[in-house]
């Protein structure tokens, strides 16, 4: 699987685990469903950007710190939007959506085929 | 007149039993090594102008069979062109009637100094492998080296590794030693007086069939269980300055066992299947010599991807501890 794959997918699939995740959080069930569309689709794009990063630029640290800023930033906004109450979950969107990010950032430069370079 | 002092006698002794070249094409300098066998001094190639090594046999080894013996080391030598291998440029003779042998001089340090300094196990194993792959070529080529070890091993300023003293080496009949041809007669293709029931080895060293004075019937085996011996060395050799002491992956050790095995048969049936299984440990792959338990199997599964496992479980803490947060 290649690089921009591995991404789209990983951070799809931690996405939907991430919103599925919020189950446990009792006063918020009644907005599941838009709470999994939200974080598997927030998942998805940041799966593209940090898969399209790896390809691009080959580097651990660097895909890590991208992967970490792309999750933050994205859950920020995510965390930004008030609840019902006019509330916001900053600490429980934020810090999980970080880690997401960072563990696709690691996963994409780790692992997933890189493009071969073309030979004249 | 005062007698010389023991000094002075060991200095013209050394004097007396270099061998005199004369004005010819070989310059000699001073002695920079010394086998069973043979001496070996750096010299200067007058017309190449360039340093060589020159060995030569023994003051007291100028009998026929040494001789022929060191001219058979530099035919054999001669046919083994291989990066490992220290190429012979000359074959010369002395007034006396002996020979000489003129080598590229190597500039390194032998094996056992080497891992003694503080080695990564890693870096040990490429050591290990490159003379693997070395010998492995040797058998292909038809010839048993029968006396491996650490002071026949030497690693170049650039790392490279050179098998050395293939003094009492054995052509076997046909062109590949991996055939194991038992049916050769004795002494053929053996140096003088290195056929069956001479004990060829050296003691520590060399598979138990060398030392009850079996060099031949069990082939490219003998070689194997030195190469078994080494990599025993490697593995008990100190790691890097102020790395904590490990006891040797057990993968390794029964790389090693399979290799020493008392019975020729027990042990690997050449030299490239042992430096496979060596690559396999390498790669993360099961060894073929090791029966690994469950626990080993899932340890040696995951090792490669501890940082993600780490990572994955960072994150359910984080979600198990938000959980609990919130339940409050």
């Amino acid at each position: 699987m290649n690089k921009v794959m591995l991404g789209l997918v990983l951070g799809t699939v931690l996405g939907l685990l991430d919103g599925l995740s919020a189950w446990f959080t009792p006063e918020v069930r009644s907005l599941m469903v838009g709470i999994v569309i939200g974080s598997t689709a927030k998942g998805l794009v940041a799966g593209l950007l940090i898969g399209w990063f790896a390809r691009k630029v080959r580097s651990v640290p660097l895909g890590v710190l991208f992967g970490l800023a792309v999750g933050f930033v994205l859950a920020f906004i995510i965390a930004a939007m008030p609840n019902a109450a006019g509330g916001h979950y900053w600490f429980e969107i934020i810090v999980p959506g970080t880690l997401v990010g960072l563990i696709v950032g690691y996963a994409t430069q780790r692992y997933g085929k890189s493009p071969v370079p073309k030979t004249a | 007149m005062k007698a010389p002092d023991d000094a002075t006698v060991a200095r013209l002794q050394r004097i007396l039993d270099t061998p005199d070249l004369g004005d010819g094409r070989y310059e000699l300098g001073e002695r920079i090594g010394e086998g069973g066998m043979g001496v070996v001094h750096v010299g200067l190639d007058r017309r190449l102008d360039r340093e060589v090594a020159i060995k030569f046999l023994r003051p007291g080894a100028l009998a026929a069979s040494d001789v022929a013996r060191l001219r058979r080391e530099a035919l054999l030598l001669a046919r083994l062109e291989h990066p490992g291998i220290v190429p012979v440029h000359d074959l010369g003779e002395l007034p006396d009637g002996g020979v000489f042998l003129v080598m590229k001089r190597v500039r390194g340090r032998g094996l056992d100094a080497v891992v003694q300094g503080g080695v990564p196990l890693g870096e040990r194993l490429r050591l290990f492998l490159q003379l693997a792959d070395t010998i492995a070529f040797a058998h292909a080529a038809g010839v048993l080296h029968r006396d491996l070890k650490p002071a026949n091993v030497m690693v170049g300023t650039f790392g490279e590794v050179l098998a050395m003293d293939w003094g009492v080496a054995r052509v076997v009949a046909g062109s590949d030693a991996t055939t194991e041809t038992r049916s050769a007669t004795p002494s053929e293709g053996s140096p003088p007086g290195t056929g069956a029931g001479t004990v060829i080895g050296t003691p520590g060293w060399m598979a138990p069939e060398q030392a009850r004075g079996d060099a031949i019937s069990s082939g490219v085996r003998m070689d194997v269980f030195g190469l078994g011996r080494m990599l025993g060395m490697l593995l008990e050799a100190p790691g890097p300055a102020g790395a904590a002491a490990r006891t040797p992956p057990a993968p390794l050790r029964s790389i090693a066992r399979r290799a020493t095995a008392e019975a020729p048969a027990d042990r690997y049936p050449d030299v490239p299947e042992m430096a496979a299984d060596v690559r396999r440990f390498l790669d993360g792959e099961r060894v073929l010599a090791h029966h690994e338990t469950p626990a080993e199997r899932v340890r040696r599964v995951l090792a490669p991807h501890t940082i993600a496992i780490v990572l994955i479980g960072a994150y359910v803490l984080v979600r198990a501890l938000l959980f609990a947060i919130n339940r409050r």
